[in-house]
């Protein structure tokens, strides 16, 4: 049994284990910090495992590692990464002092990375649970804040539907096909005649399901308020790494065992990215928190993701994965912005709050202005490249409809971003922010600089996401 | 790298970056004081002065008896993409790109009392407005123009929205979203262009024939972007909005420079890579473009405020220079380019006019003037000029331009041709008009009794113009002498293109 292909992933339980025990046995008040340096650590030791492991299938092919794997699994430990960085900070405000918090982030990102692996329904399942339950503890961290306890309560009720969802769907693939594994899912189905109904309407239940971890419209409902109760930092893991991984696994799951079948999944994709990049762009017009509205943000952010699956050809994934690193940073350095909101030791999370900032605080309002210009997609700054790739592929896919409405949409999208940088440089100043500390400077200015220079070397990120998204077509 | 560039040295990627790292050297200049603002208005104008002396090279080693591109670089970008970082100059964008170095530090000059807050910013934003805009004049790369044509949207929107006038944060996100749902229709049309040619090198693109159907659609897309930015009528109500609300050397960069990219972006695209299409939906554009001619200068006419005069007055300016390109021979085309080069001139002297007094009074109210000719005999020597040279008058630059559009379109249609003069009537209308209103008359107001005439500074900024209005106009080859090999060539090939589908569909007919 070839189990060293799980070798990143089990060593990174084990440390959490080991960082648990650490926790516990320290004292109160300087656990939360060592913990959270242990997980970044722990972080990178994974990532340095990944990048020199060995490539192949393992445990009877239940799970993988490949170019794909390796690609989405060094990102999710980049965004987890990015988050417990964000939470140093905050948690001390917010009184969340506690070591379970980084603890529980490295579980959940040990979820992700068997996500990101997995080649059999199951092994799916179990990944996609383990990271739901931790989150849905860290959504209700702060449980003394009536918004955040409900945050976690609203997450748990309808993350468990879309689990249901999803072991439903799985298990009618399973009766109608007779395997769980993508390998052998694919030879049965490349043989027309035993794609039946039942298969397909399995799969209508597996993309629901997995539509809303990404919250792609319409299971977005949960999106703004969980976004809006959980704590910031948590928001940031939220909107970044669990998104990554669900949208990997959807991608893979569609171009490996379901790649046959893409004629019958591809306007059920097709569907989802417009409905979501529409709403998206114009639920969010009406915001006035800045977290609510980056839940909106996110849901057009994934709209975009989905063209390039909806695409269904290599270049198609290559441009979900460009997309999604260009968003994951971007995304990253917004919360680090928002995290930094904060006056007199109070979080505020209004966008009038913003007001003035480019006077007040120049460094940090200039990073935000880069996020939101590279969100709503202009060049040079990353966004720009991560649509331009999606497009590139709807283009040579001939999804024309879909291309235009995007377009159209990242103009509507634009508004709302442009509003935030007409607040912050255009309005009267209020009163300055309370000093940040250096975490979220260098937060905010490293992801801010990927976001600015991706544009002058894009190759080797392209040539990387190429490699990827070539193992999916064998 | 092949090409032998006549320079020895990357001269495009140097004036189109100089200014870029004027600006991070500006980000690090501290302090807030007297001191600091002017150390950085300083060191904005001498960057801006020496990207304008190396662009002088451009002026110099251009070899005019060519058409294709010069002064060519290129570097590796996205490879498999057939993106590359491709620069290169040919005879219509060589002028652009001097007009856009020297025209930046004139606004520089031109904002240097009349910016008090955030000085520093602003002329950060100036410089990376700069690079935008010389790099998208520069780019031989498609990919390369879209991200700096984008690009300049960054740095305008600021500079509207922290700088301008009362309306300024309507004016801004106008403008912005304007000219953003314009251009990613474009870049929809360089993905399918791409997706058909494998490249996005430009003058492979220009030799690419690309089938009669998907002109059509590229066209349409185009249309969108440029007709935006130029802006043709009747998406051109951004632009008056835009205009009122930016600080004066805003104004004077978004008509010298920002309109004729949309224009350039017709000559460089629309008409040499789809002649089919351009022949086709030509009538069209003439339409619209007469309008705006005759539409807007009435619309100018009715103004109260001095620069949504100009600003209208700039849209009917422009709508000349869309019939000169769709004439596609060689008088209108020239005509257009000169118009555009003239009408960057002009119409930016015409708003750095407007700047003088409104620093003085600060009211655009026409009606608030009268008499300046008593107080400010320089002030109205110079405004005279710049009102004749915009009405046309023989002997400055703006007459060159029409009359050369005129002869065109005459070769086209008499009633173009008929219509297109009416503008230039109703454009003496109007601008005399306005010229009397403000320097004739008797002084009735207190405050324009001790109202003072050009200060050195203001000379200064204006004397460049002036002889260049009088240079283009007097000798307009030196400048046309830069096109002329490309103009002709553009228009050989059009003709090369149009006739052998003829031929092609007589061909396929029984």
């Amino acid at each position: 049994m070839n189990w060293i292909v799980a070798l990143p992933e089990i060593v990174l339980a084990l440390l959490g284990m080991v960082i648990l025990l650490t926790g516990v046995l320290q004292k109160q008040q300087n656990s939360f910090h060592l913990a959270s340096m242990m997980t970044v650590g722990a972080f990178l030791l994974t990532a340095l495992l990944i990048v020199v492991g060995a490539d192949g299938a393992g445990y009877h092919g239940q799970f993988t590692s490949d170019h794909f794997s390796t690609f989405v699994q060094l990102l999710i430990l980049a965004a987890s990464s990015l988050a417990v960085i964000g939470s140093l900070d905050y948690n001390e405000h917010a009184n969340l002092r506690r070591f379970e918090f980084p603890v529980l982030v490295l579980f959940a990102t040990v979820g992700m990375l068997v996500m990101a692996g997995a080649s059999n329904l199951m092994t799916l399942y179990v990944g996609l649970e383990l990271q739901s339950l931790s989150i849905y503890v860290l959504a209700a961290f702060a449980r003394d804040e009536l918004r955040s306890s409900e945050a976690g309560l609203k997450y748990f009720v309808l993350g468990s539907l879309a689990s249901g969802l999803l072991l439903y769907g799985i298990s009618l693939v399973y009766g109608f096909s007779g395997s769980m594994q993508f390998e052998k899912l694919a030879m049965t189905l490349t043989d027309p005649t035993k794609v039946s109904a039942g298969l397909i309407v399995g799969i209508v239940f597996i993309v629901a399901g997995l539509a809303f971890k990404v919250s792609a419209v319409p299971f977005h409902m949960w999106t703004p308020d969980v976004y809006e109760g959980a704590p910031t930092p948590v928001t940031l893991l939220m909107g970044t790494a669990p998104k990554v991984a669900a949208m990997a696994l959807l991608v893979r799951a569609m171009a490996t065992p379901f790649g046959h079948l893409l004629a019958q999944w591809q306007q059920l994709i097709v569907l989802v990215s417009i409905a979501s990049m529409l709403w998206g762009a114009l639920a969010a017009i009406g915001q006035k928190n800045i977290k609510r509205l980056m839940a909106y943000s996110s849901i057009g952010h994934m709209g975009y993701v989905l063209v390039g699956l909806a695409a269904g050809t290599p270049n198609g994934i290559r441009g979900v994965l460009i997309y999604l690193v260009t968003y994951v940073f971007m995304n990253a350095g917004t919360f680090a912005c928002i995290i930094a909101m904060r006056r007199r030791g109070r979080s505020l999370e209004q966008i009038s709050d913003l007001g003035g900032l480019g006077k007040t605080d120049p460094a940090l309002a200039m990073w935000l202005a880069v996020f939101m210009f590279s969100m709503a997609g202009i060049p040079p700054f990353s966004g720009f490249w991560g649509k331009y790739f999606i497009f590139t592929a709807a283009v040579q896919s001939g999804l024309w409809a879909l291309a235009v409405i995007g377009v159209l949409t990242s103009v509507v999208g634009a508004f709302y971003y442009i509003r935030i940088i007409k607040v912050m440089y255009f309005d009267a100043p209020e009163a300055a922010f309370d000093r940040r500390p250096a975490s979220l400077s260098t937060l905010a200015a490293g992801t801010g600089l990927f976001t600015t220079l991706f544009f002058v070397f894009p190759a080797p990120l392209v040539g990387a996401a190429e490699a990827a998204a070539k193992v999916l077509f064998g | 790298m092949n090409d032998v560039n006549a320079a020895g040295f990357p001269v495009l990627s140097l004036i189109t970056f100089l200014p870029l790292v004027g600006a991070g050297i500006l980000c690090l200049l501290h302090g807030e004081d007297e001191a600091a603002m002017r150390n950085v208005r300083w060191a904005a104008l001498w960057t801006s002065l020496l990207t304008f002396v190396i662009s002088l090279v451009l002026w110099d080693k251009f070899d005019v008896s060519t058409a294709g591109y010069q002064f060519r670089e290129s570097a590796e970008w996205l490879p498999e993409f057939g993106v590359g970082y491709r620069m290169g100059v040919d005879g219509i964008s060589v002028l652009f790109v001097l007009l856009a170095t020297a025209l930046t530090p004139i606004c520089i000059l031109a904002s240097w009392d009349s910016i008090k807050v955030r000085v520093r910013e602003y002329m950060i934003a100036f410089l990376v407005l700069e690079t935008m805009m010389i790099g998208m004049f520069c780019a031989a790369d498609f990919v390369l123009f879209y991200v700096f044509f984008e690009g300049v949207l960054i740095p305008m929107y600021l500079i509207i929205g922290i700088w301008g006038g009362p309306r300024r944060v309507y004016a801004a996100i106008k403008f912005f979203l304007f000219t953003l749902a314009g251009s990613v229709l474009m870049l929809l049309a360089l993905l399918a262009m791409w997706n058909f040619a494998g490249t996005t090198d430009i003058p492979t693109l220009l030799k690419t024939q690309f089938p009669a159907g998907m002109q059509t659609w590229l066209f349409l897309a185009f249309l969108a972007s440029f007709a935006v930015k130029v802006p043709m009528w009747p998406v051109h109500t951004w632009l008056p909005d835009a205009h009122v609300e930016a600080p004066t050397a805003g104004s004077v960069i978004l008509a010298g420079v920002l309109l004729k990219m949309g224009a350039y972006g017709f000559l460089r695209f629309s008409v040499p890579m789809l002649p089919l299409a351009s022949s086709q939906l030509s009538p069209w554009i003439f339409a619209f473009s007469v309008t705006a001619v005759v539409y807007t200068s009435l619309v100018a006419f009715a103004q109260t405020d001095m620069k949504k005069l100009i600003a209208y007055s700039s849209v009917a300016h422009m709508g000349v220079v869309t019939i000169g390109i769709f004439t596609v021979n060689v008088q209108g085309v020239s005509g257009a380019l000169f118009q555009m080069l003239s009408h960057g001139i002009v119409s930016g002297a015409l708003f750095l006019c407007v700047g003088v007094v409104y620093d003085r009074i600060h009211t655009r109210d026409i009606a608030r003037y009268g008499g300046l000719a008593d107080r400010m005999p320089a002030y109205a020597l110079l405004f005279l000029l710049f009102t004749m040279a915009s009405i046309g008058l023989p002997g400055t630059s703006g007459f060159v331009g029409e009359f050369l559009v005129l002869v065109g379109a005459f070769q086209v249609n008499f009633w173009l041709a008929l219509l297109g003069s009416l503008g230039m009537i109703l454009g003496a209308v109007y601008m005399l008009y306005l010229y009397r209103r403000i320097i004739f008359g008797r002084i009735t107001r207190d405050d324009l009794r001790a109202i003072l005439d050009l200060s050195p500074r203001e000379i200064a900024v204006f004397a460049p113009l002036v002889v260049l209005t009088l240079w283009m106009g007097v000798y307009p080859s030196s400048f046309s002498n830069f096109w002329d090999a490309s103009v002709s060539a553009m228009v050989e090939h059009h003709q090369a293109a149009l006739k052998s589908t003829v031929t092609l569909a007589t061909a396929v007919k029984p």
